[in-house]
């Protein structure tokens, strides 16, 4: 037992044992493993077999080789990225263990580190396997875009962890009633970021939204590597800037969500 | 007696309310270190809410609690790894087994030489023998018995009970009852006991608060409140106060 404790201080070990209960539970039931590959793989597959066709058939789509494949895996990191993070939170509530977890001395960042982690722990059981399918079936090695990949992978990351700590904040608060807004939210995300086409194809009031969200940048900078082959650096630390103004907001707005349950007594009752 | 005069849990005017309604309605008490106070009060007396305003897991609306020196909610991380709870509005994580979830917990609460802290409440618990069990195929008196041992994992000096023997069979009860009272003979932990059970209260409790609507009815050692009450039973003094008679009979005497 630690002797001082000044609330403030962060600590891997309490961090690590949040993981290691999601990962228990992640082990220890397959249907849950399944899940992780299964949706991303059908995604892939029929985005993939799209593209095949179109690309036969249309000059411009048979130069914009992968841009529909990868625009679909990056799509994926976004979305999973998120549901990673706000199913692990929901698996508290589901097993009625967020009392047990607000009482004891696990601090609200370190509760959120481990969601992060886990968001990565299962985006990699999910992802890494449908990467593959993709070189095999559609010749499409995501991995290829290296540096540029890394890139790409840490701002949608970075989004997909503000909308997560979002969430969860809500879900503090309001219970599982707001449940939905975990799996339906990032599809907000879906037209406005511009995942399967270029900004300018919106309508020019919705483009200044557009450029204000985060993986807007990426989609754009994916379609500038694989189809122009130019890597936009410029977009990558315009999305940065946003991105850490975004994991800020959310930050704020869990702490005042949270402090709003401990008002409305909510973390005493989390069902409905 | 307040805080800084050594009390393990001080409560001083604590109010709260929700929309309009009242469930904690201005209640003081202290209690002294290594004492062992139950919670009476029907559904609805504020028993829960008060518990949870002590572990900081609810803001007051107004008043303070002070647990060993330290402000809840503000202060709550100077002190939560110093104290415990159990709780049937919470659960174990049921798909984890029970040595990892006693593990998990472990962890969180920086318990050191953590095996064998588990095999020795293991042991003193009488949990050996399911450790390995998912804690989701156990029995509700197995299950409580688990939640008793997180409870006590990391050997706390407050530990808060809400309702720790409902729906247990009695001689279950009686067991865990045992097991409480052996706890804080053993580690001069100061105990706070949300109860129905008058039986329960009565044998482990040196003094009882009774609430009724938010409010504090009465405060007194057991033996006192029978003898007050002119009564047998804790039963008997708690349902004088919960359908009014308590005022009347101490007014006539």
């Amino acid at each position: 037992m630690s002797g001082r404790d000044t609330g403030v201080e962060f600590s891997v070990n309490r961090v690590a044992a949040m993981v290691r209960r999601y990962w228990y539970l992640l082990r220890s039931s397959w249907p849950r493993i399944l899940d992780l590959i299964y949706w991303p793989a059908v995604q892939m597959l029929m985005w993939g077999f799209l593209q095949l066709y179109v690309s036969q058939n249309a000059g411009f789509f048979a130069r914009a080789g992968g841009a529909f494949i990868g625009s679909v895996l990056l799509w994926d990191i976004l979305f999973r990225g998120q549901l990673g993070f706000s199913i692990s939170f929901l698996e508290e509530m589901y097993a009625r263990n967020l009392g047990n977890i607000m009482m004891s001395p696990l601090r609200p960042v370190e509760f959120i580190a481990a969601l992060m982690i886990m968001s990565i722990v299962r985006l990699s059981i999910g992802m890494i396997p449908v990467t593959f399918l993709a070189i095999a079936f559609f010749g499409f090695n995501l991995w290829a875009l290296g540096f540029a990949l890394a890139a790409f992978f840490l701002n949608l990351i970075l989004t997909s962890w503000s909308i997560g700590i979002f969430v969860a904040g809500v879900l503090l608060r309001n219970g599982l009633g707001a449940e939905s807004l975990a799996w339906t939210i990032m599809f907000l995300f879906l037209p406005l970021t511009c995942v399967y086409y270029p900004v300018a194809v919106l309508p020019d009031f919705l483009q200044y939204v557009a450029w204000a969200l985060p993986p807007t940048y990426v989609f754009e900078g994916m379609r500038a590597l694989l189809i122009d082959h130019v890597f936009r650096a410029d977009l990558m630390l315009e999305a940065l800037a946003f991105n850490v103004v975004l994991f800020a907001v959310a930050s704020l707005a869990f702490l005042k969500l949270l402090q709003s349950a401990r008002v409305q007594g909510s973390l005493l009752q989390t069902g409905e | 007696m307040d805080a800084q005069n050594g009390s393990a849990i001080a409560v001083d005017a604590l109010v709260k309310r929700y929309k309009g309604a009242t469930a904690v309605d201005g209640i003081s008490f202290c209690l002294e270190p290594g004492s062992i106070t139950g919670l009476l009060g029907g559904n609805g007396a504020g028993k829960t809410t008060t518990i949870a305003m002590i572990m900081g897991l609810v803001t007051p609306t107004s008043g303070t609690v002070t647990v060993l020196g330290a402000q809840m909610p503000k202060d709550r991380y100077r002190v939560l790894h110093r104290m415990n709870f159990e709780s049937p509005y919470v659960d174990m994580p049921m798909r984890l087994t029970v040595r990892q979830n006693l593990s998990v917990f472990a962890q969180l609460y920086a318990v050191p030489a953590i095996d064998e802290r588990i095999a020795s409440l293991a042991a003193e618990l009488e949990l050996a023998e399911f450790l390995d069990r998912p804690t989701g195929k156990l029995s509700s008196g197995q299950k409580t018995r688990v939640s008793l041992a997180k409870a006590l994992l990391n050997r706390p000096e407050i530990l808060l009970l809400d309702e720790p023997t409902a729906s247990l069979d009695p001689d279950t009860a009686d067991w865990v009852r045992g097991r409480l009272d052996r706890y804080r003979i053993e580690h001069g932990a100061t105990v706070l006991l949300a109860s129905h059970n008058m039986t329960e209260v009565e044998r482990l409790c040196e003094r009882v608060i009774i609430m009724k609507k938010g409010r504090i009815e009465d405060d007194d050692a057991p033996e006192r409140l029978l003898a007050r009450y002119g009564r047998q039973t804790l039963e008997d003094v708690f349902l004088d106060v919960a359908r009014g008679r308590g005022q009347h009979r101490e007014a006539a005497q």
